[in-house]
């Protein structure tokens, strides 16, 4: 049906696209101006979580394998960076790094288990992995404080104030996802893009398929480190269900709603879970079931997501 | 042996018992319809949380245990018509859908019975320690053991000597040819996700009764159920059986022996035998 009506021409998708990029750093950069400190810790989050989604997006949109584990990984950036910064009194920059090199670590750990297998089967073994991380944070109490969790302070005083700190992630944030843009369109994430279309032909070719994935999706770990670690900084808190299946659900809920594939759909999909979580939990405490309902209905009615949908609208307009 | 480890070893095999109902309709379901059914968890709670309302309220644990398999099996009946077939010849939007169930089943039995702990109540011959030799055995687990035995017999029996079975298995292999020769393989399918949402009822009713229910049982035993697909292999009974037999014993090793890592005992054989069999001991690609 739709191979027939004649493509929309390239540039002017793009510069829809560009346009509407803009219009989207414009609000994230302006609005906590003007919007009351809590907004703007809401939008912290949003920004926080579209990296986990962009991370999930990496795996999920390029490589063509969808994973759950990626709140684990998330989590364990926050737990050891919340960790280290309670051992380590007064360090700013250690707690961070040792997150991010713990969850990349952890990734590459999974990435080598996981990636001989691909469709349902890696679904189900990362959710399996992901597990695990949440079985040890529960029980290893010594360390993690079991279900009481860990609370630590890792904001230096000059970025206790929302406003800043909000500022900071932003910034962060603008980095991240530039370099993440790049990676996905260079001819690393091209030949991703090959794997994901057809693996047989890319081996045949001369690629070597399991290295790609392997280094795709540490990779994509240590992105979901970094968001994590910024969660730590903006919660000052992590427990298990910060690692829990949930979190995983929800980046990935994220990513498919903002169109797996798209990368910056992520910060789409972010403010709307993000957004409707803050708003539903105004009045009602089945947030899960509300979860729940939106993923049942986006996979029956938009398993393509927003962005993808309105990408697929203008190529089919012409 | 010392009578402690034979303790132990008993409990890893009726443990491993109660993974097999369990886990025997999730792989059923996984191998036939090519589904991992996310929502295999929240069944299994549903069906402990129905078994301990028809049980207690009718004073028969066998009348709970029949009405949730009853009532879960309903339960598959609606999410493969209602739901599954929306997204059907997409398998990771089917698992993904099962998961938006699995999310929304267990809030609203979190809503319906609160986050208190319930025990399904055990018939009276089944009260009470068994004694053998020198150590004391609680009969009930003993039950379990040969429910689960007896499952695997009915099963093995089902899907090797009747012509049920022999569609099933034709399906696992070739659900286009199946079809071909006249078969509705939908109805097929339908009745495995039913028998094997059934078994999930069962194992909750039956698992209720010794590890007890509350709000996260049902993630706890997906993750078992997963380890044991995983390291058995899609839709392989006898992976099933093996699988959990090696996950029910490698859990009460490590419940002893390293309590803090016992999650850690259980996956970490498992990942060595995903490193050398990535779809599992017994299992196919896909």
């Amino acid at each position: 049906m739709s191979q027939t009506a004649p493509a929309a021409p390239a540039h002017r998708v793009a510069r829809i696209g560009l346009a509407a990029m803009g219009l989207g750093i414009a609000a994230f950069a302006l609005l906590p101006l003007v919007l009351p400190t809590y907004q703007v810790s809401v939008l912290t989050e949003i920004l926080i979580f579209a990296v986990l989604a962009m991370a999930i997006d990496v795996l999920a949109g390029y490589t063509g394998r969808t994973p759950l584990c990626h709140g684990a990984i998330f989590g364990v950036a926050t737990y050891v960076a919340i960790y280290v910064s309670t051992q380590a009194d007064g360090a700013l920059l250690l707690p961070l790094v040792a997150g991010v090199v713990a969850a990349t670590l952890v990734a590459a750990v999974f990435a080598l288990l996981a990636i001989r297998t691909s469709g349902v089967y890696f679904l189900l073994l990362t959710i399996a992995l992901g597990m695990i991380v949440w079985g040890m944070c529960l029980r290893w109490t010594s360390v993690t404080g079991g279900e009481n969790g860990l609370r630590g302070a890792l904001r230096p005083a000059a970025l206790t104030d929302q406003l800043a700190f909000y500022y900071v992630v932003f910034a962060v944030v603008a980095v991240v996802a530039l370099v993440m843009w790049r990676f996905v369109r260079s001819p690393f994430g091209l030949t991703l893009r090959g794997i994901r279309d057809s693996e047989s032909r890319m081996r045949a070719l001369g690629y070597n398929v399991s290295l790609h994935l392997f280094l795709a999706f540490t990779i994509s770990g240590f992105f979901a480190g970094v968001a994590g670690v910024l969660y730590a900084m903006f919660n000052d808190f992590v427990s298990p269900s910060t690692v829990a299946l949930s979190q995983s659900v929800e980046g990935l809920l994220m990513a498919i709603i903002g169109g797996v594939g798209t990368l910056f759909g992520a910060f789409l999909g972010s403010a709307i879970i993000i957004g409707l979580e803050n708003f539903a939990s105004l009045y009602t405490e089945r947030w899960q079931t509300v979860l729940g309902l939106i993923f049942i209905l986006i996979m029956i009615f938009a398993p393509e997501g927003i962005l993808g949908r309105i990408r697929l609208w203008l190529s089919r307009r012409g | 042996m010392s009578g402690l480890s034979l303790f132990q070893l008993l409990n890893g095999v009726t443990f491993a018992a109660l993974l097999f109902i369990v886990a025997s309709g999730f792989t059923l379901i996984f191998g036939l319809l090519r589904i991992v059914n996310l929502a295999h968890g929240a069944l299994y709670l549903m069906g402990g949380y129905c078994g301990y309302a028809v049980a207690s309220a009718s004073g028969n644990f066998f009348v709970g245990a029949l009405a949730a398999m009853v009532c879960v099996g309903l339960a598959g009946l609606a999410l493969d018509r209602g739901l599954l077939r929306f997204v059907g010849g997409n398998e990771l939007r089917q698992v993904l859908l099962t998961l938006g169930v699995a999310f929304v089943v267990n809030d609203l039995l979190l809503v319906v019975f609160g986050g208190d702990t319930f025990t399904v109540p055990t018939p009276d011959f089944l009260r009470g320690a068994l004694h053998v030799g020198t150590m004391f055995y609680p009969k009930y687990r003993l039950f379990v053991l040969g429910l689960g035995i007896v499952l695997f017999c009915v099963l093995w029996l089902m899907l090797y000597r009747t012509r049920l079975g022999a569609l099933i298995r034709a399906g696992v292999d070739d659900p286009e040819t199946i079809q071909a020769m006249g078969i509705n393989i939908r109805r097929i399918f339908l009745l495995t996700f039913m028998l094997g949402a059934a078994l999930a009822g069962l194992g909750g009713a039956v698992g209720g009764a010794f590890l007890t229910l509350y709000p996260s049982a049902d993630a706890e035993i997906l993750v078992f159920s997963l380890a044991v697909v995983i390291i058995g292999g899609r839709g392989s009974l006898l992976g099933a059986a093996v699988g959990a037999l090696m996950v029910g014993l490698l859990n009460s090793i490590g419940q002893v022996m390293f309590p803090e890592f016992a999650y850690f005992v259980i996956f970490g054989p498992m990942a060595l035998i995903l490193a050398f069999r990535p779809y599992g001991l017994f299992g196919r690609a896909a």
